[in-house]
């Protein structure tokens, strides 16, 4: 054996799986909806939960979901994390906060980006809207929105998120 | 709702693994940099290749490590007519079984040949070095036959 060189330790043995995903017929339309600047979900005829992105069913009942229903591009956080460690080929550099949320008239939350923010200062329940990108960059894409960001209305309950009606928070006060 | 195209996309998820390999295939894979095939002798004499930490029947730690040769004789192979993108080669040829000479069981490795009806069981094969050696199985670019 070589006494020149070091001892051989570690080799690099990395995966990568490739995929062609098809979108299916709910999360196309979804998308083209998308490419306009409109968020559109899908509402069950049985339980009338508000999906986005509609995945074609509902998941609590099994129905197919055919009704679409556009929803606010305000939303709610449902829960984040802060993001401190960095993601090999993620061209964001933390720390930055991910997040589930809730938009205004759907039921169930998606993952997004939240920024402009203090990250110490993020919480449950604080109300944030989508800073689109510039209208000629749109595409296919849930990142035609480059993040969410807080806005100046007061908090949701816990219990009170995901149960918004499509004209807000502020809206619903009002009624 | 009105039908919507098609919507397709291409894309790759990554597992950035990097491995520990422990002392006895650090060993094989060095001198495999160094174009040498080791082995390790197993409690009842037999010779394995690539080497292994514990032995088969007594589970003892194994520590004698034995050259073995660059040729051998093909125990078993496949024969891959079409290649996929991670194969070690981009035209048809077959993984093996190959018992090296001095070993006595058979190690896995890819043999080059013209064409199926060329590899058969029992065929003489020999090392052919990558270029540069790293200290990876890719070290032996392939077999061909002898
Ligand atoms: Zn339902």
């Amino acid at each position: 054996m070589s006494e020149e060189q070091d001892v051989i330790t570690g080799i690099e043995a990395p995966v990568y799986l490739k995929y062609n995903f098809t979108a299916g017929a709910a999360a196309a339309r979804f998308l083209h909806q998308i490419k306009k600047g409109v968020l559109t979900g899908q509402r069950c005829p049985s339980c009338q939960q508000v999906y986005i992105p509609p995945r074609g069913s509902c998941a609590a009942c099994g129905c197919p979901t055919e009704e679409e229903v556009e929803v606010a591009d305000k939303a709610t956080i449902q829960s984040f994390t802060i993001v401190t460690i960095p993601i090999p080929n993620n061209p964001i550099q933390p720390p930055y906060i991910i997040a589930n949320l809730v938009a205004d008239g759907a039921n169930i939350s998606f993952l997004h980006l939240i920024s402009e923010c203090v990250n110490e200062d993020v919480h449950i329940g604080q109300r944030v809207q989508a800073l689109w990108k510039p209208e000629e960059e749109w595409d296919y894409a849930m990142d035609n929105i480059r993040y969410f960001r807080p806005i100046d209305e007061p908090d949701v309950p816990v219990e009170m998120i995901g149960k918004l009606p499509v004209t807000g928070w502020e809206g619903s006060a009002d009624d | 709702m009105s039908q919507p195209e098609v919507l397709q996309q291409s894309f790759e998820l990554g597992f950035t693994y990097t491995r520990s390999v422990g002392p006895v295939v650090g060993r094989f894979l060095t001198e495999l940099r160094n174009r040498n095939i080791v082995g390790i002798k197993a409690s009842d004499g037999r010779v394995v290749v690539p080497p292994m930490e514990y032995d088969p029947d007594t589970a003892e730690e194994l520590s004698e490590f034995v050259e073995v040769g660059q040729e051998g004789e093909i125990v078993s192979f496949a024969w891959v007519k079409e290649p996929r993108e991670a194969h070690p080669m981009d035209r048809p040829f077959a993984w093996a079984m190959i018992r090296l000479d001095g070993a006595d069981v058979p190690m896995i490795h890819c043999v080059a040949a013209n064409a199926e009806s060329d590899v058969a069981t029992g065929a003489r094969v020999k090392a052919v070095w990558a270029d540069e050696t790293i200290g990876f199985i890719t070290d032996i670019r392939c077999f061909e036959l002898a």
